[in-house]
C-alpha cells in the first residue's frame, strides 16, 4: 500500500477483461524499467568507474553508483526515488486502439504505483497537490506511432527531476559563446549546457541534442535519442563526429561524477538533426542522468511479451 | 580521503573540525525536508519534530507501509539542492541544524551561512537511493504528510552509516565553486572565447 494522503484525483481507468494481459505486461515494463538498468548502460558506468583516479571522490562516487545498481536489481526496488518523467514510445499495428490502450496504460501507470515501483509523481501545478498516482493533465506521457507490424513495440524511460531540470535550448547565432549557425556553434551551446549543469544532472549523464525543429519538437525528439544505445554510432558520418568531439571535450571539462571532478562528466552524446524554419536555429539539449532508465519490449497484440529490446 | 564518523545530534565543534573532501558516515536522527518544508520554515512556522542539531536531508523518499502497519524506505536517494538555496540560510540560522544533506551543491548564501553558523554541506550520491536506503534502519515518524504529500512530508529516519561527502564545510570552502571556477576556465579554452 503506497503512502498516500489524499484520495486520488483521478482513479485509474478500469482494464476491460480483453487487456489483462497487456496491463500485466506493462507493469512489469514499468518494475523492470525502474530497477533495473539495461547492459549497454551497465556497460558504460564500469568503463568510467575504471577512468577515475583510485582514492579520489570521483572514483567514490561511481562505486557508489555501480552499487547502487546491483543493488536496486537485486531487491527490485527503484533504482532512484525520483522515478522521474514517465514517457511511453509505443508502436501499435495499424488501426490498433490507441485509446483503450492508453487508459490501460493508465492504470499499470497507478498500480506500479501503489506497488512502489513509481514514486508519486503528479503535482498539480496550481494547487500543489499531489495526485497520489501519477495520473493528471500530461502524466503519463504517451507518444503513439504506428507501424507495419502486427507487434506492439513499447518502449519506457523514467527521466528523474534533477537531470530534466538542467537540460537547455540555445537559440541560433548565440553572441555570448560565440556560437553560429553551424555544427561548431552547436558544439559551444552543448558545452555551454554540459558546463552550466556541473554536478545537478546526476552525472556522468548522457545528452540527447536536437539540431532545428521548433521548440517543441526539438525537445520532444531530444527524448527519443534516448532509445538509442549507449554503442550504436551515429549513421550520419557529421553527427557522429560531432558526438564523439562534445564526448571528448566535455569529459576534459573535469567536473566529474557528481561534480565532485574526474574525468567522466558524460557517459554518452547522441545527436539528431530535423529541419528549421529560416528564421530559427534551435539547439535542444536534454540531459539523461546516470540512473539512465530505459527498457522496451515487443508483444503481441494481446500483450504476450515476445522479446525485451535492451538485454 | 578520511573517513569520518559521526552521531547525530553534532555539535559545532564536530561540525568545524570537518573539510571539503572529508567522507562522512551519519548515525542517528535525520530529517528530510525538501521544497515544501523549506519554503514553510523561512515563512517562520513551526514544524513538530526538534530538528536542533541535527541533519535535514534533502529527499523525497519512496515509502510504503508494510502488511504491519510500520512505514518502510524502498528508495531514499537526495534531491537537487539549489531549489533551496533561497531559504537555506534562513533554515540553517533559526532552527540550528549543523549538517545540509542533498546533491548538486549550494550556493554563496549557504556557505556563508556555514561560516557563520556552523553548518555543512554533505553530498550524498544522486540517484544512490538503494545504497542509501540501506542505511536507514527505522522510519521513527512523519509530519506534514497531510499537507505536502509523501515526498514532501518530514520524514524522521534512524540511520546507520549513511555516507556523504564534505563538499561545503564551514570554514568558507566549497567544491562546488572550485569545480566551477576550472570547469569554466577550460570551457572557455575549448570553445574559444575569451573569459
Amino acid at each position: 500500500m503506497a503512502t498516500n494522503p489524499k484520495a486520488p484525483l483521478k482513479t485509474p481507468p478500469p482494464v476491460p477483461a480483453t487487456h489483462t494481459k497487456i496491463f500485466e505486461t506493462l507493469v512489469e515494463l514499468i518494475r523492470v524499467t525502474s530497477t533495473n538498468l539495461p547492459p549497454d548502460v551497465r556497460n558504460s558506468v564500469t568503463t568510467a568507474l575504471e577512468k577515475e583516479k583510485s582514492g579520489t571522490a570521483g572514483e567514490y562516487a561511481m562505486k557508489v553508483i555501480q552499487r547502487n545498481i546491483d543493488i536496486a536489481c537485486g531487491v527490485s526496488q527503484p533504482l532512484c526515488q525520483d522515478t522521474g518523467s514517465i514517457l511511453f514510445f509505443v508502436k501499435t499495428p495499424v488501426g490498433y486502439d490507441q485509446i483503450t490502450f492508453s487508459e490501460v496504460c493508465e492504470a499499470a501507470v497507478a498500480k506500479a504505483t501503489e506497488l512502489g515501483y513509481l514514486r508519486q509523481n503528479s503535482v498539480d501545478s496550481i494547487t500543489g497537490q499531489n495526485s497520489g498516482n501519477n495520473l493528471g493533465p500530461g502524466t503519463p506521457t504517451i507518444y503513439f506511432e504506428q507501424h507495419r507490424s502486427e507487434d506492439l513495440d513499447i518502449r519506457l524511460a523514467l527521466k528523474g527531476g534533477g537531470c530534466e531540470n538542467v537540460g537547455a535550448q540555445y537559440s541560433l547565432p548565440d553572441s555570448r559563446l560565440g556560437a553560429g549557425r553551424d555544427l561548431d556553434g552547436v558544439r559551444k551551446v552543448v558545452l555551454d549546457a554540459v558546463y552550466q549543469a556541473q554536478g545537478k544532472g546526476c552525472g556522468p549523464g548522457i545528452l540527447g541534442v536536437v539540431i532545428g525543429g521548433d521548440r517543441s519538437t526539438g525537445f520532444s525528439y531530444s527524448k527519443k535519442l534516448f532509445l538509442r544505445t549507449m554503442e550504436e554510432t551515429n549513421s550520419d558520418p557529421r553527427l557522429a563526429e560531432l558526438e564523439q568531439r562534445i564526448l571528448q571535450e566535455a569529459n576534459s571539462l573535469g567536473i566529474g561524477p557528481m561534480g565532485f571532478g574526474g574525468n567522466t562528466t558524460l557517459l554518452g552524446v547522441k545527436v539528431a538533426a530535423l529541419n528549421r524554419l529560416p528564421a530559427s536555429f534551435f539547439v535542444s539539449v536534454s540531459y539523461m542522468c546516470w540512473a539512465f532508465r530505459r527498457q522496451g519490449l515487443k508483444a503481441n497484440s494481446d500483450g504476450t511479451i515476445k522479446e525485451w529490446i535492451y538485454k | 580521503m578520511r573517513e569520518i564518523k559521526l552521531t547525530l545530534p553534532i555539535t559545532e565543534e564536530q561540525v568545524r573540525s570537518l573539510n571539503v573532501g572529508d567522507m562522512v558516515l551519519l548515525s542517528g536522527v535525520l530529517y528530510t525536508g525538501r521544497d515544501a518544508v523549506h519554503k514553510h520554515l523561512y515563512e517562520g512556522k513551526s514544524i513538530p519534530v526538534d530538528i536542533r542539531g541535527s541533519a535535514i536531508y534533502h529527499c523525497g523518499p519512496v515509502v510504503v507501509k508494510t502488511p504491519e502497519g510500520e512505514w518502510s524506505v524502498r528508495a531514499a536517494g537526495p534531491t537537487t539542492s539549489s531549489r533551496e538555496e533561497p531559504y537555506q540560510a534562513t533554515v540553517i540560522e533559526k532552527y540550528g541544524i549543523r549538517a545540509v544533506i542533498g546533491k548538486g551543491g549550494m550556493g554563496a548564501k549557504t556557505l556563508k551561512a556555514c561560516q557563520d553558523f556552523g553548518c555543512v554541506y554533505l553530498h550524498a550520491v544522486g540517484g544512490a537511493a538503494q545504497v542509501l536506503a540501506e542505511t536507514v534502519k527505522k522510519v521513527r515518524g512523519v509530519s506534514m504528510l497531510e499537507e505536502f504529500g509523501s515526498p514532501e512530508a518530514i520524514w524522521e529516519l534512524e540511520v546507520v552509516d549513511f555516507p556523504a561527502l564534505v563538499t561545503i564545510d564551514a570554514h568558507g570552502s566549497s567544491l562546488h565553486a572550485d569545480i566551477a571556477s576550472s570547469s569554466e576556465q577550460r570551457l572557455a579554452e575549448v570553445i574559444g572565447s575569451k573569459k
